[in-house]
């Protein structure tokens, strides 16, 4: 008799459904998995490392890079970190700014998701509908902070500029006639605030149709109701945070837990799930962007009625304005203090913080330690990605090989966020 | 203080009577320090006391405290590597930051708390592989984000930013090489920790 043996498979590190580099080293017992090893760190840059090297100001564009689907998200959690540290006020504006990217971000991060989560289970369009809405709150990114990836928006004591009064528009050229040009920039007459509430006003319709493709279909119920299933203690241990334990029936949200910049004053619901399987999952991220819709709303109101400061005017902290540094209105006092940010940076009083904020994946934590330079001591970043990822072989295991993929999908794992 | 933080650092203060190296509140956190020999002793009464109730072992990293003052205070021996943890209780609805240091500096140990709480596998695993702290009783300390055969401890702050070795495709032999680094270190802006009150008017 031949000897029987498990068949180890490689799973990656190139592989469409790893969202990334991910090696996924199996061992199967036929077609069930008896184990599950993720061999991470492909993607690692050392972003721990490089902080220390740099000024506080300079490692802030590092966080856009590490979930690069959530960009803002890791800005807000860097920046609360500092702001702790120094002890320093942000203006109301600018958390309400910061609140509403935030919310983008969230709807940015769902959409990707839920986009790609159905494509790898075999659902071609979802992709291409939500990458759709996605592109249009790419050009808001575009619009305030001229990247549409990597903004690095926020800054330590508030946020780089105030919204822009009107949106960039589309160009006539050989392939988009007048009338054509009118559809497209139809919405982009206004302000940026104009733009969004536009966008807005129409994506709970396309939350429907995401739904009306997803949520009833025979055979997305099939691939992810039971896949993957954690009872609350389980998630709990697991260190599950964000949509991962809220999914198994936790109403844990630290926009309402412990809130931070101005979520205590709007409101909003939490979407809990019941089984703690990828299905309920994919319904608490549904349900979060229309929450999300939501808070913008409320944050769209409130910065059209109330101008006011974006950046906090500790001249030791942020730059002066432009007029203080240029030109005849130019003074000496304006120019040092450019200067000295820009070259030595500000240094952080002596202490640690550890900064949370709910991003979408989960709980993202910074723990800053300074010893009273102008760069940190260390930086720690306490991404949810990592964590989720370490329980891939509990979830995995008696699961069919065809589930990892969906699994995958279901743990919302991007690898800037895993390996940092 | 809040009176939750109050209340916080009261039953702590209660419940680790004499076992509590230091026990710091600033800027709204706790932070603890407890010796290695009670770590594991602390950590399940962390978790199982019904007043703390911390279920969630939310991030726990190894910190290499070699250079800390910028070069102004010598560390001492058994200061150097310090793992700390931040606890959350979902139950009471608060944090708190523990902090262990590793008796020997050229080998530094501590026991694992794997068992307590399982989500801090990997965490010790990539302590153990950037910080070098070795997890005793941790059921699978490999090495996790740096390459595969990889040696030193980067987070480490006498390990070079630019590290020691680089990788290139070498077409001749047709495979990746390994090589020492080509590239120099450098530093645009100094590190220095300025005196209290530096920059302000009036100040000298």
């Amino acid at each position: 008799m031949s000897e029987i043996r498990n068949y180890t498979l490689n799973f990656g590190p190139q592989h469409p459904a790893a969202h990334g580099v991910l090696r996924l080293v199996l061992e199967l017992d036929g077609e069930v998995v008896e184990r599950a090893d993720p061999h991470i760190g492909l993607l690692h840059r050392g972003t721990e490392k490089l902080t220390e090297s740099r000024t506080w100001l300079q490692s802030m564009p590092f966080m856009d890079r590490l979930d690069y689907m959530a960009m803002m998200c890791n800005e807000h959690a860097y920046c609360l970190a500092i702001e702790k540290l120094l002890g320093i006020e942000v203006p109301e504006r600018a958390q309400y700014i910061r609140v509403l990217f935030d919310e983008i971000t969230r709807v940015l991060n769902h959409l990707v998701l839920i986009g790609s989560h159905a494509f790898d289970i075999g659902a071609m369009t979802m992709i291409l509908y939500t990458f759709r809405e996605r592109e249009q709150l790419f050009d808001a990114y575009e619009a305030v902070s001229g990247a549409r990836m990597h903004p690095a928006y926020y800054r330590p004591g508030g946020v780089y500029r105030d919204l822009p009064d009107s949106m960039p528009k589309y160009k006539p050229n050989r392939f988009k006639n007048e009338s054509q040009l009118k559809a497209l920039n139809a919405a982009r007459e206004g302000s940026l605030l104009d733009y969004l509430e536009d966008f807005f006003e129409r994506f709970p319709k396309c939350c429907d149709d995401y739904e009306t493709l997803l949520t009833e279909n025979r055979i997305w119920k099939q691939r992810t109701v039971g896949i993957g299933v954690a009872t609350a203690e389980r998630a709990l241990a697991l260190g599950w945070t964000g949509p991962m334990l809220r999914g198994s029936g936790v109403a844990w949200d630290l926009r309402r837990k412990q809130p931070y910049a101005v979520y205590d004053r709007l409101e909003f619901d939490i979407p809990v799930g019941k089984n703690g399987d990828c299905y309920d999952r994919y319904l608490c991220r549904m349900e979060e962007m229309r929450q999300s819709t939501r808070i913008i709303r409320q944050c769209i109101e409130w910065l059209r009625k109330n101008p006011g400061p974006v950046i906090t005017d500790n001249l030791k902290v942020a730059p002066p304005r432009r007029e203080k540094i240029q030109g005849d209105t130019a003074d000496m006092e304006g120019l040092i203090h450019h200067f000295k940010l820009f070259s030595e940076g500000f240094n952080v009083p002596e202490g640690e913080v550890y900064a949370t904020i709910e991003h979408p994946k989960g709980e993202l934590g910074v723990y800053a330690i300074s010893d009273g330079a102008n760069k940190p001591y260390r930086i720690r970043l306490r991404t949810a990605g990592f964590v989720h990822l370490a329980a891939m072989d509990e979830l995995a295991r008696g699961h069919m090989i065809a589930d990892v993929v969906a699994l995958m999908g279901t743990l919302d794992v991007v690898f800037g966020d895993v390996d940092r | 203080m809040s009176a939750k933080l109050e209340r916080l650092s009261q039953i702590l203060r209660i419940v680790f009577d004499g076992r509590l190296r230091s026990l710091v509140v600033n800027r709204g956190e706790i932070t603890i320090e407890v010796g290695a020999e009670d770590y594991l002793a602390v950590a399940r009464t962390l978790r199982d006391h019904a007043e703390l109730r911390f279920e969630q072992l939310m991030d726990l990293c190894g910190v290499d405290y070699l250079t800390y003052g910028n070069g102004k205070v010598e560390c001492k021996p058994g200061r150097r590597f310090a793992t700390v943890l931040h606890l959350l209780s979902i139950e009471h609805n608060w944090r708190v930051r523990m902090r262990v240091f590793s008796a020997d500096d050229n080998f530094p140990v501590l026991d694992s708390v794997c068992d307590l709480w399982p989500s801090v596998n990997w965490q010790e695993r990539e302590a153990f592989d950037l910080v070098g702290i070795m997890y005793s009783g941790h059921p699978d300390l490999r090495r996790i984000l740096t390459d595969y055969g990889f040696v030193g401890h980067p987070l480490r702050k006498d390990f070079p930013v630019s590290g020691y070795t680089e990788v290139r495709y070498d077409t001749e032999l047709g495979r990746v090489v390994y090589q020492p680094v080509t590239i120099e270190p450098r530093e645009n802006a100094p590190r220095v920790v300025r005196e209290a009150g530096y920059g302000e008017a009036g100040h000298v």
